[in-house]
């Protein structure tokens, strides 16, 4: 078989799809392919990746076993698996943070030993993390520098600003380099991550959730650009990604992990969403389909009125902002990351006082203290919920119990815990709301994200009188089951008659399950639209502030 | 001092030559501080490292006649504690406070128990300079001498400040202190560049320590820090992480203390404890206007202070 480059992502002969239960062996292109050079391009052609037969064992668990992927060059690749799946613990062996137990990496045919990612960037490979790896206090420029392997001891700032300034001349993406990473947007602050490793000279990019942080529009426009690049055989790309929207639109090949073994591959162009889904969940499943119901006798739950609050730095994040949220009715914000929603959903969960305005519950002044959150029902999933909503050192119990224990039955007469009845909560809580963990005496902060999210959902919505819930950023890095999950319960909790205000960046999840979208843009709220109606540019120009 | 000669003009003149004497320990311990909390880790223990300093610096020069070989002592043997609390605040989930009170204590208490001995005899003194050629005003003159510490101090902010902008140490410095994640990602090591700069803060700590000893006061007893370590880390706090203004926050320290004597050697001698105290007053004063619920401190480390996990 004899397979043209993957320039135009339609061409070429499909290849079968390979759902594999177990023990699979790894599918190669074939060799004609590796062969195939670009040969007009002035930058040298990427690297060819390939990894035979990994395995990772941490003690006695085997994150990742006999697993086998290959990067051709001058392709986007997708690996795509659930939570835990060990897409992390791959890339990471590869770039040299984890020393695989048996396995090779090859690059270029060779077989390499990458022990740093020092290592890994000698042989052309970079990775863009989930998470920001740019230091805040820095500028984009010292940044750069600071990122390179070779920078000098002593910085001639005016010869790296020429230099820098050559380099932005010739990059895909434009930042201004005397801006500190502080002041960056969350799409600038992706791009600036994508441009560190091109100034690096990478050639193949390692992306994990690249755009979990992003705007669709800004998703689009930085996958859009690394498309080009590869599609130019500047680049090879292998992206980690949950979104199937980016793998279905963006790339070319796609690798499946499930439980640290290979479950799939194939070419994005012969598959569809629900063979990736399957691939990746093991059984045929689908999306929950969103079910409203109208509820009967709605009032107003939640009214702000002209509600001001700063930011850290004292200068203003949330200006009048006046809304109402009715029970029975999920009222989504939509906004690009920094335009004030976290101050707005601080100063609601108590975390940050109000500069002036009011705040009504049910009719009544609300101050967010721990007694009004209680006789009015309110609950709070914030973003970042390790951070937010539990304490890290403190046990599953524990963090479950942190709304009720100093009630009946968890407290006697209202000051003795009692310990056996609050564990005895907690594991009733572990199993209905599915948290994987070794014991309810784990530390909350040992599990992983989509389980910590799990736990303050099991303590937020396991009471059955909520008044009024506030969400943020619900279901941010989680996988899709995780997602679909507590989609599921934000719109149970709607149809019981909850009123819900829902925080999110990510639009897609704000139009399917709110029935009004507010847009918040520089502190205000700019934009209102029943989601029915909801138009997506408007929507967009909104958010961009337009 | 000898100011009875010039009346009240005696007093800014006792207050400048005071913070130029008074402030030099200051500004060691807080550039010291400075480097160390710019790496994301708190050394409270600076204060013992002052004193063991001072002890030191005055041992080896009485021992040997050398006070200049005081002075290296004196920054070695902050480098010995430094080395102490680097390892130590850096084991998993150790707290850089308790770890700083603890070597407070070990610091104070190893320069008591081992500068028991130097407090009687008289060390030789480091040479000053005098900036008052000029004049024949003899209390002008023993007020304007200066301790080439001292200028070796101002020369040591600007380079610093310099060094965190214009080096790549400094970059990786910074880079540690404000988000240690993002350093390993670079492959850099947290642990030693966080050593390197503890333990260079602690040289610097333990020269300031031997200003007290070999220059103002000028002579070794267990009191002769008074607090200055622990005041100097409020210091930094003030000078917003920047070391220039470390050195002018140091300027005003020193001024601050030497209110009590310059106020006493006029004849007030009413409220000479309370303006004695000048010095801590301003630092909890520095603290409650600093502090605030409402927002964060501008230039503080991202990470300053927190536990490794």
């Amino acid at each position: 078989m004899c397979l043209p480059l993957p320039l135009g992502r339609h061409t070429g002969l499909p290849l079968p799809i390979h759902p594999l239960p177990i023990h699979p062996l790894p599918i190669h292109p074939s060799p004609a392919m590796e062969t195939t050079a670009v040969a007009v391009q002035t930058k040298p052609a990427p690297p060819e990746l390939e990894v035979i037969n990994l395995t990772k064992r941490f003690g006695t668990f085997t994150a990742l076993d006999q697993v086998s992927i290959k990067v051709t060059p001058g392709s986007f690749h997708a690996l795509l698996g659930e939570n835990g799946a060990g897409k992390s613990t791959l890339v990471k062996c590869i770039m040299g943070f984890y020393t695989p137990t048996s396995g090779e990496v090859l690059v270029d045919q060779q077989c390499r030993d990458i022990d740093s990612p020092k290592d890994a960037h000698h042989f052309g490979l970079g990775m863009v993390y989930q998470h920001f790896t740019s230091v805040p206090a820095m500028t984009v420029a010292e940044n750069l520098v600071l990122s390179r392997y070779d920078s000098p001891q002593w910085i001639n700032w005016k010869a790296e600003y020429d230099r820098l300034d050559a380099f932005m001349a010739t990059s895909p993406f434009q930042i201004d380099l005397r801006t500190p990473i502080s002041q960056l947007a969350a799409g600038q602050k992706q791009k600036l991550e994508i441009l560190k490793q091109l100034y690096l000279n990478s050639r193949v990019l390692i992306l994990d959730e690249p755009t979990s942080v992003l705007t669709p529009d800004e998703a689009d426009e930085v996958l859009g650009l690394l498309r080009e690049e590869v599609t130019a055989g500047h680049l090879s790309v292998l992206m980690i990604s949950h979104k199937f929207r980016e793998v279905m639109a963006f790339t070319d090949e796609v690798t499946v992990l499930r439980k640290g073994k290979l479950a799939g591959h194939g070419y994005v162009r012969d598959l569809t969403v629900d063979d990736m889904a399957h691939m990746m969940l093991g059984e045929k499943t689908e999306a929950t389909p969103v079910e409203k119901v109208t509820v009967a006798d709605s009032r107003p739950v939640l009214e702000l009125k002209d509600l001001c609050a700063d930011r850290d730095n004292g200068l203003p994040a949330v200006c009048s902002a006046s809304l109402v949220v009715n029970s029975g009715e999920i009222v989504g914000i939509a906004g690009v990351s920094g335009n004030g929603q976290r101050e707005l959903v601080e100063v609601l969960a108590g975390q940050r006082p109000r500069h002036s305005g009011d705040i009504l519950v049910n009719g009544e002044p609300y101050q967010s203290t721990r007694r009004e959150m209680a006789r009015h029902q309110v609950y709070t999933l914030p973003e970042e919920p390790l951070r937010n909503a539990c304490v890290p050192h403190m046990s599953v119990a524990e963090n479950m119990a942190l709304r009720t224990f100093d009630c009946p039955p968890q407290a006697r007469r209202g000051w003795l815990l009692s310990l056996s009845n609050i564990r005895r909560m907690a594991e009733g809580l572990v199993k209905v709301f599915s948290v994987k963990t070794p014991s309810v005496d784990t530390p909350v902060g040992h599990l992983s994200g989509g389980n910590v999210q799990r736990t303050v959902l099991a303590r937020e919505l396991s009471s059955t009188e909520i008044n009024l819930l506030i969400a943020a950023n619900p279901c941010f890095g989680l996988d899709f089951s995780a997602v679909d999950y507590i989609h599921t319960q934000i719109l149970a909790a709607r149809n019981r008659g909850v009123a819900v205000l829902l925080v999110s960046e990510d639009l897609d999840e704000l139009l399917k399950l709110s029935d009004r979208i507010v847009v918040i843009s520089g502190g205000e709220l700019v934009y209102e639209s029943p989601t029915a109606t909801a138009d997506i540019k408007t929507l967009g120009h909104k958010m961009a502030g337009h | 001092m000898a100011t009875e000669a010039l009346g009240l003009w005696g007093v800014p003149l006792a207050i400048i030559a005071g913070t130029l004497r008074g402030s030099v320990p200051f500004l060691f311990v807080s550039l010291g501080e400075c480097l160390t909390e710019k790496s994301g880790k708190i050394n409270l223990g600076l204060e013992g490292t002052l004193l063991m300093g001072a002890m030191s610096a005055y041992a080896v020069s009485y021992l040997t006649g050398s006070p200049w070989l005081g002075v290296i002592t004196a920054g070695i043997a902050g480098m010995f504690l430094g080395l102490i609390h680097g390892w130590l605040s850096q084991q998993p989930r150790v707290n850089d406070v308790a770890v700083g009170i603890a070597m407070i204590i070990f610091g104070s208490g190893l320069a008591f128990f081992l500068g028991k001995p130097f407090i009687q005899p008289s060390a030789p003194q480091l040479p000053t300079l005098s900036l008052a050629g000029w004049t024949q005003i003899p209390q002008l003159e023993s007020a304007l001498s200066i301790s080439p510490l001292f200028i070796l101090g101002v020369a040591i902010a600007p380079l610093m400040q310099w060094f965190f902008r214009s080096s790549r140490w400094g970059l990786l410095v910074r880079a540690v202190g404000d988000s240690p994640d993002a350093a390993k990602a670079m492959g850099i090591s947290i642990f030693k560049v966080r050593m390197a700069s503890i333990v260079a803060g602690s040289f610097l700590a333990g020269i300031g320590g031997a200003s007290l000893s070999l220059f103002y006061p000028g002579s070794w007893s267990e009191r002769i820090s008074s607090g200055q370590g622990l005041m100097a880390v409020a210091l930094v706090i003030f000078a917003r992480w920047n070391p220039v203004q470390c050195l002018y926050a140091s300027l005003l320290f020193g001024g601050a203390q030497a209110i009590g004597p310059a106020m006493q050697s006029v004849g007030i001698d009413a409220y000479y404890y309370l303006f004695n105290a000048s010095p801590y007053i301003l630092t909890l004063l520095i603290m409650v206007i600093t502090c605030s619920p409402k927002r964060t401190l501008t230039g503080a480390p991202g990470s300053l202070g927190q536990a490794q996990e």
